[in-house]
């Protein structure tokens, strides 16, 4: 469909929307370019162990956060470098924490797997799949006990679902109404198993009828689509103190870390590429710029300002030192 | 000074620390409506009500990672286990939340909470239901654990734990709950990390904690008939151990023996042995001596389960060994 074939809009988009949607542009751009970065700085060596990337899933922490309040807490699994760069991390902080310098978000004892900013609500980075499901729901035990409105959003991947975690948890947040979203990025591979083939039950929202707790399946290529429904559940989570399943269908790009293939023996090249005819920042540039709200002139210069922050971003961590020998054994107990 | 049994001694500090600070909430299997499967938590659903006295499912992996997201968040969770055999299912919140979050956070987030239970042997539970976890616990860097003997020093060192800012694991046991013992009145705290001389001696040291506690003092008494004068050092902490207090004890009595509930192999005697021999050697008479439970699953038959566990008579003749009397 073209621009002059369209029906004529009832109404322009508002100014504050189409400030949003450029922002979600911009925040899924700096994700994406930071990611190719990262994937960079691992070839050569300057990343180490394990780094999983988020390219192609941009969409999903994008238009999740931006349903949020600043003081509302994410947690994740060990794919978080976008919630973290959204959740108001430094893209210094996050690359340096990668390289595993001082001036990392986690002081460069985290690594990849392990960014956090707790003083931006953003707890963590966690290793182990589905572990931190209940830490999710912990958190907003806490903000419930306090009254503090707060709402926790607990990003994982769709294997996480056969854990006992996170059936445990599930059931938990149900019986004691805690105002947590449970948001499901099945982007259909737990590493190199296609999820079919492990689970009896594919559709992940089927499984909010056994806690019976609210769901809704989401289109997570479409960022605007994520943003709603993340509304809608954070809306619940405030208001009622009521938790959500969001299972929201993605696709990542690249090999489950670093260090594992794009595609091969578990899934096609063809299928990636048909994928990649999905991008969500294409899709939402095109939306824009039929609009008419950004052309691509404007464009470009966005992209090479991303560009240029992911260098600089680069260079940070390269500039910056590694911790101070003593810092092996600090952080292990506090006072 | 009251007398109270070590299960009314738990109880005060619940009671007493949910009163000092609001933030602090316990959660576990059966600690509300039914009062605590060993009546630990008696009365305190009366007193603090069902949002700080928390019922659960039986979902012991679940509740331990919902105490370590609410201590994340600022609270104070005091996370009951039925039995320590049970929160093996919940190791991977102690051992990989709970333990390992302020050193991968950089010193962001500390993990002020507080995970207890009885641990080891009760009385014909048989293998599931017999065991003792602490040299698993102790193992992790991240983690405190303390095995109070007494009800003085199970008020002392709860309290200790819940006002840490760090995990703290209690382990209490089965058979100590209805032990009685004197507690001073008014506020009373153990310090986390200091050994107790619970009988002073000359001639050996046997050094114990929890339940042991028991069958080192009942072997120093046996001793003490034969003209033997035992030390009796209660751990009370096992991470961090109180290394001067093992030291001290060893270098006056030069010969030690270490009376366990766990089994032999990488157990926390092991480790004491391992401080004994690097920081006491030239003290020493004769080698280090380990009481422990048998190296098998616990047996449910009566007289094979005697068979397994430490006892006074074991302890008493590892004594005269190390004295070589026998």
């Amino acid at each position: 469909m073209t621009a002059t074939a369209r029906t004529p809009r009832q109404s322009a988009p508002s100014p504050q929307l189409t400030e949003l949607h450029l922002k979600m542009l911009r925040q899924m751009l700096l994700i994406r370019h930071f990611e190719e970065k990262a994937a960079e700085a691992y070839a050569l060596g300057k990343i180490g162990g394990f780094c999983h990337l988020y390219i192609g899933q941009e969409a999903v922490a994008v238009g999740a956060l931006a349903a949020l309040r600043d003081d509302d807490y994410v947690i994740c699994s060990y794919r978080e470098h976008g919630q973290a760069l959204i959740k108001g991390i430094s893209a210094n902080a996050v690359m340096a924490e990668l390289f595993g310098k001082a001036t990392g978000c986690s002081k460069g004892k985290g690594g990849s797997m392990h960014l956090f900013d707790a003083k931006r609500g953003f707890m963590g980075g966690h290793g182990i799949v589905g572990g931190h499901i209940p830490l999710g729901a912990g958190l907003a035990f806490a903000s419930k006990y306090k009254g503090t409105e707060q709402v926790t959003v607990c990003f994982f991947g769709e294997a996480a679902v056969n854990i006992g975690a996170f059936h445990e948890t599930l059931n938990m947040a149900s019986v004691w109404k805690l105002p947590v979203i449970f948001l499901c990025e099945n982007n259909r591979y737990g590493m190199g198993t296609a999820f079919e083939r492990v689970a009896a039950v594919t559709d992940i929202v089927e499984h909010a009828c056994s806690y019976d707790m609210a769901a809704e399946l989401v289109d997570g290529m479409n960022v605007l689509t994520v943003y709603d429904a993340t509304r809608r559940a954070v809306e619940r989570a405030r208001k009622q103190s009521h938790p959500t399943l969001l299972e929201v269908r993605t696709y990542r790009y690249m090999g489950h870390s670093m260090s594992d293939p794009l595609h091969g023996v578990y899934r096609t090249k063809d299928e990636v590429e048909e994928q990649k005819a999905r991008d969500p920042i294409s899709h939402l540039a095109g939306k824009l710029k039929e609009d008419g709200v950004i052309d691509q002139a404007a464009l470009d210069a966005l992209d090479a300002e991303i560009h240029a922050e992911v260098e600089a971003a680069v260079k940070f961590a390269d500039d910056s030192p590694d911790p101070e020998p003593g810092e092996l054994f600090t952080d292990v107990l506090v006072d | 000074m009251a007398t109270l049994t070590y299960r009314d001694a738990l109880n005060q500090a619940l009671r007493e620390e949910m009163q000092r600070d609001p933030n602090v909430f316990l959660m576990g299997e059966e600690v509300g409506v039914y009062q605590g499967a060993y009546k630990v938590s008696r009365g305190l659903l009366e007193e603090f009500g069902p949002q700080r006295i928390v019922d659960t499912p039986i979902a012991e992996l679940g509740f331990a990672g919902i105490g370590v997201g609410a201590a994340m968040g600022g609270l104070r969770p005091v996370i009951e286990f039925m039995t320590w055999n049970f929160a093996v299912l919940a190791l991977d919140q102690i051992v990989n939340s709970a333990a390992k979050m302020l050193y991968m956070s950089g010193g962001q987030i500390n993990m002020p909470i507080v995970f207890r239970g009885p641990n080891g042997a009760a009385l014909q539970l048989s293998s599931q239901h017999s065991q003792a976890w602490e040299s698993w616990l102790a193992h992790i860097p991240g983690l405190k654990v303390v095995a109070p003997a007494t009800p003085a020093d199970a008020k002392g060192l709860l309290k200790s734990a819940i006002r840490d800012n760090n995990p703290v694991i209690v382990l209490e046991g089965e058979m100590l709950y209805n032990l009685k013992g004197d507690v001073p009145d008014g506020e009373h705290i153990v310090p986390i990390g200091r050994a107790d001389l619970k009988r002073e001696g000359t001639d050996v040291t046997l050094v114990c904690h929890s339940k042991t506690l028991a069958v080192a003092l009942k072997a120093a008494e046996q001793l003490a008939e034969q003209n033997v004068s035992a030390e009796v050092l209660d751990l009370r902490s096992l991470r961090p151990l109180d290394e001067a207090a093992i030291l001290e004890s060893v270098k006056k009595t030069n010969r030690a023996v270490v009376v366990e509930e766990g089994w032999p192999h990488a157990g926390i005697g092991a480790q004491i042995v391992d401080l004994i021999q690097r920081d006491a050697f030239d003290d020493l008479d004769a080698p280090v001596q380990r009481i422990t439970q048998a190296d098998v699953p616990m047996p449910y038959n009566k007289l094979l389960e005697r068979a397994a566990k430490a006892s006074p008579e074991k302890a008493v003749a590892a004594a005269r060994r190390v004295l070589y009397l026998d």
